[in-house]
């Protein structure tokens, strides 16, 4: 039974070029079925991890395994497919004659109506790809994918370069898609994105993972607000003693306390303390995707 | 997490794990049938391996007519045979160039995500070739055939296969240049080289036309061989062992070079 196994099981994966590691050690377990969001800033190392998921790039040490085998193994039995930024289309064949070709590498395959119609672009079956838009051979590249019908599903950054009405679509479509069962693993570097299609949020940084969780704990990471005030010589454990208090923090003369209950903490500032210069600001998830994957690497404790 | 899939997803998720590589490492009928039809649609393919040659033997073919070789074969056909020859290479060699503009595109990064065999890729490409260089040879031929080249049979097919045949060479080559340089229009720059080496194969003007040194050079560029052998039926002078070693040395040079960039190309992942 295929349950037994992991969707991707990476370990150790570490990848350099040249004196740039890009690819630090990362290890990672998917389960089949997960929705898993790889969310970074450019040059964190996604991509790379991602070309050696597939097999595309060779890892300098680490294993990888796809739903119990190697990389290879299942692309040749088209149980995983991969949207990716670099993968390129003929520009003198249509949209239909390049599903239709593409059909004819596997052994079995959906019909290609079906796929074109789930990824969206069943009405410009018969345009030239060199004539479609950007988001438009972006939803070629998925329907390719979704010809195998994979169990593990690799997105690049599916929707760079699209525009807002192009992202959504893309996104409807993988929605329409999206069955129980199949595994989606993608990359991004949109917030909003990881937050509204994955179940599971990998934050990487520098080649290596910083937080791992749902989207829920991932906010929670984030949660509560950031009080921030002029105190020198602040008292650091007194502050971090109060009650809803997560990280008391001190850069100069400024202080900055993280905490469920903003208002006790403001109150004993200002009434115990000579704090002055009062802040307060509450974090969101955005706040956690900076805190976590800017170079500062101060507060990155929070992640665990 | 979950692991209580509802049962239609389990069942076919389970299916799936029966699943099997395709046979013949993706190469099927289907594929070269499409293949076929973009080279076939390619207008700028097909005005230089189809029109051009035609064009070409009408400007220097028709105004030989009635002139004859030594052996009292008509010069109209040995011109014929020649353009042929010039016909296929040109095919062969700008589909297998095609890869260069396939890896520019990143199509074969693409093709690397599917179950096709990197050799079964190779295969559809060097068949796509030779049923171009076929189509190109049928063409220049009729063309002939119209315009007054009469020839016994045997010499019409011997002449067909030699030149045909031939320009399995330039397949090799077409490869071996579009692993060497990825480059979109890699044909813009191929297509004066081909036309060099056809004159020094002898294919646009006899060989004894040339300076004496440049002729003696000749002998050795890729085309020489193929000219020879393509010709011979019709000449009837035999294929030199010059000429057959020249054809088999440079298929190998080729095939080998491709296979090396080729073999690079794929290991590079």
């Amino acid at each position: 039974m295929t349950s037994t196994h992991p969707a991707v099981e990476l370990s150790g994966l570490t990848k350099t070029f040249g004196a740039v590691t890009a690819v630090d050690g990362l290890s990672l377990r998917v389960e089949p079925g997960e929705v898993v969001a790889f969310l970074g800033p450019n040059g964190a190392g996604k991509t790379t991890t991602i070309d050696m998921l597939l097999g595309l790039a060779r890892p300098d040490s680490g294993t990888v395994r796809i739903l119990g085998g190697a990389p290879a193994d299942a692309i040749a039995r088209g149980r995983v497919a991969a949207v990716l930024q670099t993968g390129g289309l003929l520009k003198d064949l249509t949209v239909g004659e390049t599903v239709r070709l593409t059909a004819n590498f596997y052994r079995q395959s959906r019909p290609a109506t079906e796929v074109l119609e789930r990824a969206g672009i069943a009405d410009i079956a018969d345009r030239v790809v060199g004539r479609c838009s950007g988001g438009q051979q972006q939803r070629l590249r998925f329907a390719l994918a979704l010809l195998p019908d994979p169990d593990l599903m690799v997105l690049d950054e599916p929707t760079t370069g699209m525009d807002v009405e192009g992202r959504r679509e893309f996104w409807q479509a993988l929605r329409r898609d999206a069955r129980s069962g199949r595994t989606v693993i993608f990359a991004t570097h949109y917030l909003d994105e990881a937050d509204a299609y994955a179940d599971r949020i990998v934050l990487v940084r520098q080649g290596r993972i910083v937080a791992d969780g749902t989207t829920a704990e991932i906010k929670n990471l984030a949660s509560g607000r950031l009080v921030r005030a002029t105190l020198p010589d602040a008292d650091q454990a007194a502050l971090a003693a109060l009650p809803g208090v997560d990280a008391v923090e001190v850069r100069g003369d400024t202080v900055l306390v993280t905490t469920a209950d903003s208002d006790l903490v403001a109150r004993h500032l200002l009434t115990r303390t000579a704090a002055r210069d009062l802040e307060i600001t509450s974090r969101n998830l955005e706040d956690a995707f900076l805190a976590l994957t800017t170079d500062r690497t101060d507060h990155i404790g929070a992640a665990r | 997490m979950t692991t209580a899939l509802p049962t239609a997803a389990s069942t076919a998720r389970s299916d799936s794990a029966e699943r099997r590589p395709p046979a013949l490492g993706g190469f099927s009928p289907a594929v070269l049938r499409i293949e076929l039809r973009r080279v076939l649609r390619n207008r700028r393919t097909l005005a230089f391996t189809l029109i051009m040659p035609a064009v070409f033997f009408l400007i220097f073919g028709l105004p030989q007519r009635g002139q004859q070789l030594d052996n009292g074969s008509q010069v109209l056909g040995y011109i014929m045979i020649s353009l042929a020859v010039y016909a296929a290479m040109v095919a062969t060699t700008s589909t297998g160039a095609a890869v260069a503009t396939e890896r520019a595109l990143g199509w074969s990064r693409q093709l690397r995500l599917t179950p096709l065999r990197p050799a079964a890729y190779i295969a559809i490409k060097v068949l796509t070739a030779m049923a171009l260089g076929l189509v190109a040879v049928c063409v220049e031929f009729a063309v002939g055939a119209a315009a007054g080249v009469r020839m016994p049979a045997h010499v019409w097919l011997l002449a067909g296969l030699g030149a045909w045949l031939g320009s399995l060479v330039f397949a090799a080559f077409g490869l071996f240049v579009g692993y060497l340089f990825p480059a979109e229009n890699v044909m813009q720059f191929i297509g004066p080289i081909l036309a060099v080496l056809a004159m020094f194969g002898g294919l646009f003007v006899p060989l004894e036309v040339l300076p004496d040194v440049l002729a003696d050079v000749a002998r050795f560029t890729p085309v020489y061989g193929v000219g020879e052998l393509a010709r011979a039926p019709l000449t009837g002078d035999g294929v030199s062992a010059g000429a057959l070693a020249n054809i088999l040395v440079w298929t190998a040079v080729f095939a080998v070079g491709a296979a090396r960039l080729f073999r690079r190309d794929t290991a590079r992942v």
